[in-house]
């Protein structure tokens, strides 16, 4: 082994079976004797249930069984749990109305779960699905959560009266307004953090079966963490201990966090196997994705920034309401609290900030964490204050980032974390040099002859990965803890495979954990394979969300291989008859420091296994060794984007012609696999800040946009070829220096696109744009702003 | 009721007795089993079912498989040569990281061998509008467009 | 998708005598839009009639001043014609700009105009160039074609066979695509003919219309700014969560210059 495999492009070993279509997702798995559920769902957003009729459905062609609410209260099915209390200001734990499998006696979003066909074929149980006859008494909905939260708005379930979940707050609001009494300046900005529906391009699906035989299901789902998913599906739903449920998520196309939580078709198909004794499978078709998926982000925010005469931040007030749909999801309650208002210090100094968050029940899909999950949000709002306060105050934007920035760390922000390392400056600088920020006011002048309008927008986020330390979250409100764990197996003949907790639904850790892997070991990538997503095979995970994998995941394999090297060593010192003080592991090598004694780590490995000369009695035979990790903090990714934008007046239409993204990830295992999830994170944001709006109709509340036809996520000629690059400043509290960079493009890229619209556009007297900018929005701004003028 | 349709796929003549109503992608995918092709809507947007009939490129998702009676199908499955070697489409894909989670490349890949066979020498922009009837969720596409343009090269290389 | 009974017949003949007899049965063109409305159980035809292996529905005829497309021809076929793209470049383009590839290989222009969709690209082109609609039964000029929103002058049963374009001495079409969907949320088709101007636009109303003020003005002089000062009226358009009929109403006229600056390319 020569060059380190940290840091190299190492093509990734799960393409193979992608490129060749040999790839096996849930609704590929086909089992003997399979048959198939199609779910009723509610046409209403808010109803009571008169009555539901299945006869005619139970006598289709090829029924095998209809259930309703009735049946899964009988058979005494849970309602699937939050994982993360929240306390409200009063001390008062949140509201937790019950989530049923199959709605009780009302429902309260369009696609609410009411009843299920199983059918020997899919299109069968779909043809079955419309003979259910449910009988509706339309109530009225409400869908914003503003409005919710309004006298006399429609109240969705009876222990919160007034739609609230909770109101949460963090910071000291007393000091926080006292700032802002001696402010040389104010910055307020009022928006929409626009609604979104994940679309992983996989749907949802789920395959349950039960063997009478061993009495025990097994499920194939579609989802980010298979242990959670099982631990909340046994414990708190279905009442069976964990060692009777296998779950299984084998290739998942995607999550961005949607595959993460436990939906009640999952349960609803896992039960049903043992009912009709064959296996049950259900595969969302797109539009049914669209209305049942968990949604994301959906805040409406008042945010204000106070400045001394210099641009120095001194306070920051944040008001939120946090749609979280009609039922809590799996974690929809820490989204808008603990991953949000902790980032809102961002990449500053500012000493003083108050949030507080009010979270509404409305009757919409459940929104839970999506794809950077509460840090999108506060970047958003960090961002676009930081921005507006500089134009308001006529300082270059970068000028008065620079004022600001956090230099020293450890730094203690007052909202509860604690950053341990940055260069804020570094990826701001280079990010100004890559994006050729010195050339813009002549592109600009180009662009005037043109008739465009050219504008240049920055944001420098910070997001808190690698979620978390358990105490600390438990102490929070989490329900479950946060480590991972990793599972070393050194075959007899020295190649290994790794079992690892997280899960990889496109992030390639077949690869990057194997390059570390393989560095640690000095062996090359191919010897070493890695396993996740089943239960039955892994011994406990808490999946990948968060951007978490590398950090958490990674080094709880790191801590596994250091008592491989640890156990090797001993087994080597033996066989050199040497003492284990003086034998020292290289580049795949167990060696006697001063001495050409050695032993290759394929025989040491071949010892541990046929030990006919073997220290039985200091050590076990074998080599095989698991860890669990808790990590001691969050890890703290940053980076600065500058997105370059062109807009065309008469149509209103907006051109991303440049966007550059510096990011600093800490050390980082393979560029080209980084490189990608900056891509993917970078267009999923410049989606939400140019082209993806969830659109509820506020009057029936119905789905507008239940379609590709009318949600728009972006396409290839939607988005410009990006220029990425990294700085390095490793974490330290990790083994591998890793910070993780799943989220970070989402998190960073709709303030930039933002704050380059409204550059463009600022001359005009525009100062905000809602997002997404799409064109007729962007026209219309234009269209009352010249109005004005006039 | 079910009727008898017949076709070539992946250069092997295949029939089935099939309900009339079922849709290429189903035939393909369940009677098949060749669970390469995919399905990621109902609205023929996303491409993920694409294959190539007659030598050109169809969403299995919106056509009967009735309407392929008598065609010559190809899937992903037929890509790379006998052996096992990736097709240079698919090779470049990997090289350039122009995949992450794969549900969307067996699609890209079919259309993208289409595209650069009929338009060698594409540019950049023409690439990326050849791909309007693919998505992706994962890689933003700044990938897959070098993908396109480096294997459209090795195809044309390799004749 | 409900079930159905599928027919394959032979001839326009034979087709006509399986839809002619049954109010509930549909013909296949591609199946872009009717597959879609099928699998999403919007539409339930009892009997499915498969116009894609008549060989007499299919190709492209230029000849006398006039591109005939046959019924059956695919988008791609149309986009990618040597003899389309030298005799109306603009047809030609236009048929490049529906949907996507894999669309195009398969929609066809005679279920284009028959499913009259407002926002479809193809009524443009054959309002814009004052098209002929032949039928099994007659031949409908463009201008009684299409009706209403999803409405046309065919009756029930009647299978379009071809669409006969009249070269123009120029032409041009813009569109202005919808993010989404990528159907036209504004498309202006604009052509000098032998029968002088003509200007027509889908997407922003309920079927494809034209402009007189646009096309005198253009009478007058062919030229952009001829056009730059002409409004529709925003009272009869379309609005929905995309445009509203006023956003509609101004992207005309912007689709109409840019038309008419293509058109003098
Ligand atoms: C993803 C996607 C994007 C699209 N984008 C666009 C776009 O940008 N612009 C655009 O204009 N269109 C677009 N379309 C629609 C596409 O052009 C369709 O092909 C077209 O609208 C219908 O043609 P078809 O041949 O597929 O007809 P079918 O779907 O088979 O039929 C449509 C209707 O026409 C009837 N019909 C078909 N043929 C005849 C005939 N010969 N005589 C009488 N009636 C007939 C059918 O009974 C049916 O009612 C898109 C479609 C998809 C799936
Ligand atoms: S599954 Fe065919 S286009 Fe989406
Ligand atoms: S790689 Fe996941 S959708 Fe394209």
């Amino acid at each position: 082994m020569s060059a380190s495999l940290i840091g190299a492009r190492v093509q990734r070993k799960e393409d193979y079976r992608f490129l060749t279509g040999a790839g096996q997702y849930t609704d590929d798995v086909t089992l003997p004797n399979q048959s198939y559920a199609a779910f009723v769902r509610s046409p209403h957003a808010h109803a009571t249930i008169k009555s539901i009729k299945i006869d005619k459905a139970k006598k289709a062609p090829g029924v095998i069984a209809v259930y309703t609410g009735e049946d899964v209260a009988q058979a005494k099915l849970g309602g699937l749990p939050c994982g993360w209390l929240i306390t409200d200001v009063n001390g008062q734990p949140m509201k937790e109305p019950p989530h049923p499998v199959l709605a009780q006696g009302k429902v309260r979003y369009v696609g609410d779960q009411v009843a299920v066909v199983v059918a020997e074929t899919q299109e069968q149980a779909r043809d079955a699905a419309e003979q259910v006859e449910v009988s509706y008494d339309v109530l009225p909905a409400v869908v914003d959560a503003v409005q919710a939260t309004k006298k006399g708005a429609p109240v969705l379930h009876d222990i919160a009266p007034d739609n609230t979940c909770y109101v949460w707050a963090l910071g000291d609001k007393a000091a926080v307004d006292a700032a802002f009494a001696k402010a040389a300046h104010v910055t307020k900005l009022e928006f929409v953090n626009n609604r979104l529906i994940p679309n992983a391009i996989e749907p949802r699906s789920a395959n349950g079966s039960y063997s009478r035989a061993d009495d025990n299901y097994t499920l194939y789902v579609a989802s980010q963490n298979p242990h959670v998913e099982r631990l909340l599906m046994t414990a708190f739903v279905m009442g069976l201990p964990e060692h009777k449920v296998r779950v299984v998520a084998p290739d998942v196309g995607g999550g961005f966090g949607s595959k993460i939580y436990l939906y009640a078709e999952d349960v609803a198909v896992t039960w049903a196997s043992r009912q009709v004794g064959r296996p049950v499978k259900w595969t969302a078709d797109r539009s049914e994705s669209f209305v049942s998926d968990a949604h994301g982000r959906d805040h409406h925010t008042i945010a204000e920034m106070a400045m001394d005469k210099d641009g120095k931040f001194i306070g920051m007030r944040v008001h939120t309401h946090a749609n979280v749909g009609a039922y809590l999801s799996t974690f929809a309650s820490c989204v808008p609290t603990i991953l949000y208002a902790t980032l809102l210090a961002g990449q500053y100094t500012t000493p003083l900030i108050y949030c507080q968050v009010t979270a509404v029940f409305t009757n919409t899909a459940p929104v839970d964490a999506y794809r950077g999950a509460g840090r999108p949000e506060a970047t958003y709002v960090v961002e676009r204050l930081v921005e507006t306060a500089a134009r308001e105050m006529k300082l270059d934007p970068a000028e008065i980032r620079r004022r600001n920035f956090i230099r020293e760390f450890p730094y203690q922000t007052p909202v509860a974390l604690q950053y341990d390392t940055g260069d804020y400056e570094a990826t701001l600088a280079a990010a100004i040099k890559m994006a050729d920020v010195a050339g813009f006011a002549k592109r600009k002048e180009e662009a005037a002859k043109g008739g465009k309008l050219r504008g240049l927008g920055y944001a420098a986020y910070i997001e808190a990965c690698g979620i978390a330390p358990s105490a600390v979250a438990g102490s929070l409100g989490a329900r479950a803890g946060l480590f991972e764990a990793g599972e070393i197996r050194v075959h007899p003949t020295g190649s290994v495979t790794v079992f690892t907790g997280s899960h990889s639904h496109g992030q390639g850790h077949e690869t990057t954990f194997a390059q570390v892997v393989a560095e640690r070991l000095g062996m090359p990538v191919e010897n070493v394979d890695i396993v996740h997503g089943d239960t039955s095979k892994i011994l406990f995970g808490m999946g990948t969300y968060g951007s978490r994998s590398i950090a958490v995941g990674g080094t709880a394999i790191v801590k596994a291989l250091d008592k491989i090297i640890d156990k090797g060593k001993k087994i080597a010192a033996h066989l050199m008859e040497a003492s284990e003080g003086d034998v020292e592991y290289d580049k795949g090598v167990f060696k006697v420091s001063g001495t050409d004694k050695q032993k290759a780590f394929g025989e040491v490995a071949f010892a541990a296994y046929v030990p006919h000369n073997y220290p039985h009695d200091k050590l076990e035979p074998g080599l095989n060794e698991n860890a669990f990790y808790d990590p001691s903090n969050f890890t703290f990714p940053a980076g600065s984007y500058v997105c370059e934008v062109e807009i065309d007046p008469d149509t209103g239409q907006t051109k991303i012609v440049n966007f550059t993204a510096v990011d600093d990830f800490g050390k980082i295992i393979n560029p080209m696999i980084v490189e990608g999830q900056v891509h993917g994170g970078l267009t999923q944001g410049i989606g939400q800040a140019l082209t993806e709006n969830c659109h509820y109709d506020p009057d029936t509340g119905q789905l507008v946009t239940g379609s590709f036809s009318d949600y728009c996520i972006p396409r290839a000629d939607d988005v410009p070829s990006y220029q990425v690059d990294t700085r390095e400043t490793p974490c330290t509290h990790n083994p591998l220096g890793v910070k993780g960079c799943g989220e970070a493009g989402a998190i960073g890229a709709p303030a930039a696109v933002i704050n380059a619209i409204t550059d463009a556009l600022w001359s005009m007297g525009i100062k905000d744009i809602p997002m997404p900018a799409t064109a007729q929005t962007v026209w219309k701004a234009i269209q009352s702003a010249s109005k004005k003028a006039a | 009721m079910s009727v008898k349709v017949s076709m070539k796929v992946n250069g092997k003549p295949v029939s089935a007795e099939v309900e009339e109503r079922t849709l290429l992608v189903t035939l393909i995918r369940e009677h098949l089993r060749l669970t390469g092709t995919h399905v990621g809507c109902d609205t023929a947007q996303c491409g993920a079912c694409t294959v190539q009939m007659n030598g050109n490129v169809v969403k299995s998702c919106s056509m009967l498989a009735m309407q392929a009676e008598g065609a010559d199908v190809r899937t992903i499955e037929s890509v790379a040569a006998a052996d096992g070697t990736l097709h240079p489409m698919q090779a470049a894909f990997k090289e350039h990281h122009g995949l992450q989670c794969g549900f969307c490349t067996p699609g890209m890949v079919m259309n993208a061998i289409d595209f650069a066979k009929k338009n060698p020498g594409a540019s950049e922009h023409e690439v990326r509008e050849a791909l309007e009837g693919n998505l992706c969720r994962c890689t933003g596409y700044h990938n897959i467009v070098k993908a396109i343009m480096a294997g459209s090269k090795a195809m044309a290389g390799a004749k | 998708m409900h079930a159905f009974k599928y027919h394959r017949p032979g001839s326009v003949k034979d087709a006509a005598a399986l839809v002619g007899k049954n109010a509930d049965a549909k013909l296949l063109g591609g199946g872009q839009t009717l597959v879609q409305t099928m699998k999403l159980r919007l539409a339930s035809p009892t009997d499915v009639v498969d116009l894609g292996t008549i060989k007499e529905l299919a190709g492209i005829k230029v000849a006398g001043g006039t591109v005939e497309v046959g019924a059956m021809t695919r988008h791609a076929a149309v986009a990618g014609s040597a003899e389309v793209k030298k005799a109306i470049p603009a047809l030609a383009a236009l048929a490049g700009m529906i949907g996507d590839r894999q669309v195009r290989e398969m929609g066809t222009i005679g279920g284009s105009i028959a499913n009259s969709d407002p926002a479809a690209d193809y009524p443009a082109a054959v309002l814009g160039l004052g098209a002929t609609i032949i039928t099994d039964k007659r031949k409908i000029e463009a201008d009684k074609f299409f009706t209403g929103m999803f409405e046309t002058a065919l009756q029930p049963g009647e299978i379009i066979t071809a669409v006969s374009f009249p070269v123009p001495k120029r032409a041009a079409y813009m569109k202005f695509k919808n993010p989404a969907s990528r159907f036209a949320i504004v498309g202006v088709f604009v052509a000098e003919t032998g029968n002088g101007i003509r200007v027509a636009v889908t997407g922003a109303g309920p079927n494809a219309f034209r402009v007189p003020e646009m096309e005198k003005a253009l009478g007058a002089k062919f030229a952009p700014e001829s056009v730059a000062k002409v409004k529709v009226k925003a009272d009869d358009l379309n609005s929905d969560l995309h445009a509203s009929a006023e956003y509609r109403a101004h992207l005309v006229t912007v689709m109409a210059k840019r038309a008419v600056e293509a058109a003098m390319k």
